[in-house]
């Protein structure tokens, strides 16, 4: 597809194509993480799915919070708590873990197809080690610092408590309604895909690049430059 | 124009008899439920400043955090009330009783209410979201003046006697989902007479994305009257669509009826089998249909397959509920988006289907 005649939306099919693309890759460059998987469903419980519906997921994940020393990105693995997503100096890391333990927060993640949007939506839920919800404002102290200023300048178009589509419980969304634009901007600056046309099944590798440094989640850059199709 | 059915559903009420929660009444005697008209497109946490008053006195000491319920379950406060009616109230009840809490929020089913801006801005998002279904952006809602912003929730808000007020400021927004078949068609028919031949499909929309909610309640038993049907205890028993309707229309002069509309979001339940029939499907056809799997399917899909099918077959579309009335499906949906929608520009419809039970081993 030509680049220009796109609108930075993709389809319910493409969106699975994607998932899978993003989950693989995620797994060849982030071995020691803990892997994203498709969780298919039925939207009405009562019949086989015939399409390819579900939502990536992505769960138990600790991130420190670590807004302090503005070190934004430490991440490390839900249930050992050691090692850690990205390389760091070891004593730095027991330093943190130390001072720290009490702002663990675990979250899950799943990304949801929206149809009214046709993009891709991050939906998270957080809470402590003991098992309680966290609350926006407990969640907004773990944030990436530009993510807790946007957050406080949009309260209700950036974040939002809705419903989760398939779980019925309520949920942290990020609000969609910009998405296909900055897509469309981001595929825009990548010269092979100005060259070539849009490459749909990177889609959710490149809006996961953004979407996730919301959270404090980034991915490899290797990941990124990676355009091996496979 | 076509006012009269909006006006209707505009000015729609559902008369209230709520009830405080027993757990929460700390005077004797306990307080006489209140009895509240609800306007259909409001939401139910507007009405706290009618029902605080009232209840006021018997609650106990602490910070409140109002909240509804339904025979145990807990009410969706950013669903409008017309549609929670709907809903819940196959044989609709009249009062309806409501219990009304103001401790114990139901944290984990229930997104959290913070008063009259949560709903206002779960109201701006959903307007947003359907302009984005309609227009492919959202530019209009977000660029909206502060002022109209202002008077638009306010139409929503005090419902009575604003219709006009709505009308003026939505009409800025430029959401046009679809032209009314019946009306553009009166105006192109006399204007066709001239004989530009170009105004003959005028009103014929080509295609369009209009924005709907659909609520699914599936029963496996059937029942024959409405006061039969099962009471819905639980969210998990409702399917919730929220998908855009696309409308082809293919043949000129060929409408796109509710009946197509329901069909592109709920497929399984159109199978060739005409809707509403009693009649058991023809065991032939049933053959044919299995003897046409694809054979290289492994065990498994080809069981799920025959299931699919056994249910699919079997399924029946009992009830389609849009604002209160429940409306023949050869309707123009044209007529019925642009009558029948609710002020965020969405189509809540309610739907009730009879799915057999499947034993599985």
């Amino acid at each position: 597809m030509d680049i220009l005649a796109w609108d930075g939306t993709l389809s319910s099919n493409e969106f699975s194509l994607a998932a899978h693309k993003l989950a693989d890759k995620w797994k060849r460059f982030n071995p020691s993480f803990p892997s994203w998987s498709w969780v298919a469903c039925r939207k009405q419980p009562w019949f086989g799915s015939r399409e390819a519906e579900g939502y990536l997921s992505l769960e138990n994940i600790c991130l420190l919070s670590l807004r302090k020393e503005d070190r934004g990105e430490e991440t490390c693995q839900g249930e050992e708590g050691t090692s850690c997503f990205k390389e760091e100096e070891p004593t730095d890391s027991a330093t943190l873990v130390q001072n720290y333990d009490c702002d663990k927060h675990y979250y899950d993640f799943h990304v949801i197809y929206n149809a009214s949007y046709r993009v891709p939506v991050l939906y998270f839920r957080a809470y402590c080690s003991g098992g309680q919800p966290l609350v926006l404002d407990e969640i907004e102290k773990g944030l990436p610092s530009c993510s807790a200023k946007a957050l406080s300048e949009s309260k209700w178009t950036f974040i939002t408590h809705e419903e989760h589509p398939y779980l019925n419980r309520p949920w942290y969304k990020l609000h969609p309604c910009g998405t296909s634009e900055w897509m469309k901007l981001l595929f825009l600056g990548d010269t092979t895909q100005k060259k070539n046309g849009v490459a749909i099944e990177l889609y959710l590798v490149a809006w996961f690049s953004v979407v996730g440094q919301v959270v404090g989640l980034s991915i490899p850059s290797e990941m990124l430059n990676d355009s091996n199709p496979l | 124009m076509h006012m009269e059915a909006r006006k209707y559903v505009w000015e729609g009420a559902i008369p209230l008899q709520i009830h405080l929660h027993e757990s929460e009444v700390t005077t004797l005697p306990p307080p006489p439920p209140a009895l509240i008209l609800a306007p259909r497109i409001g939401y139910l946490p507007l009405l706290v400043g009618l029902i605080k008053p009232y209840f006021g006195s018997s609650l106990p000491p602490g910070v409140d955090t109002i909240w509804f319920e339904y025979k145990g379950l807990p009410l969706k406060w950013y669903t409008p009330t017309g549609v929670l009616f709907d809903l819940l109230c196959a044989e609709p009840e009249r009062p309806w009783n409501l219990t009304v809490h103001f401790r114990g929020y139901p944290v984990h089913v229930l997104i959290p209410c913070e008063g009259e801006d949560s709903v206002k801005w779960s109201f701006i998002n959903s307007l947003k979201e359907a302009a984005y279904i309609i227009n492919g952006n959202c530019k209009n809602v977000m660029n909206m003046s502060q002022s109209d912003q202002v008077e638009l929730w306010r139409s929503v808000m005090n419902v009575a006697g604003n219709l006009e007020a709505y009308l003026r400021v939505s009409s800025k927004l430029k959401l046009i989902t679809v032209e009314d078949d019946y009306t553009v068609k009166l105006n192109s028919s006399s204007k066709s007479q001239q004989g530009t031949g170009e105004t003959d499909f005028a009103g014929q929309v080509k295609t369009g994305r209009i924005p709907v909610r659909l609520y699914v309640w599936s029963v496996s038993e059937d029942f024959d009257d409405l006061e039969d049907a099962p009471d819905i205890d639980c969210w998990d028993k409702i399917s919730f669509i929220n998908r855009p309707v696309e409308v082809h229309t293919e043949e000129a002069g060929k409408c796109f009826t509710l009946r197509d509309a329901i069909k592109t979001l709920l497929p399984e339940y159109f199978t060739d089998k005409p809707l509403f029939s009693d009649e058991s499907p023809k065991l032939e056809d049933e053959e044919m249909n299995l003897s046409s799997e694809d054979a290289g399917s492994n065990k498994n899909t080809e069981v799920e397959e025959i299931l699919y099918e056994h249910v699919t077959r079997n399924a029946e579309i009992k009830l389609v509920r849009i604002q209160g009335i429940e409306p023949k499906l050869e309707i123009p949906f044209s007529w019925v988006v642009n009558n029948l929608m609710n002020p965020d520009y969405f189509l809540y419809m309610c739907i009730c289907v009879r799915v057999p039970e499947v034993n599985t081993v």
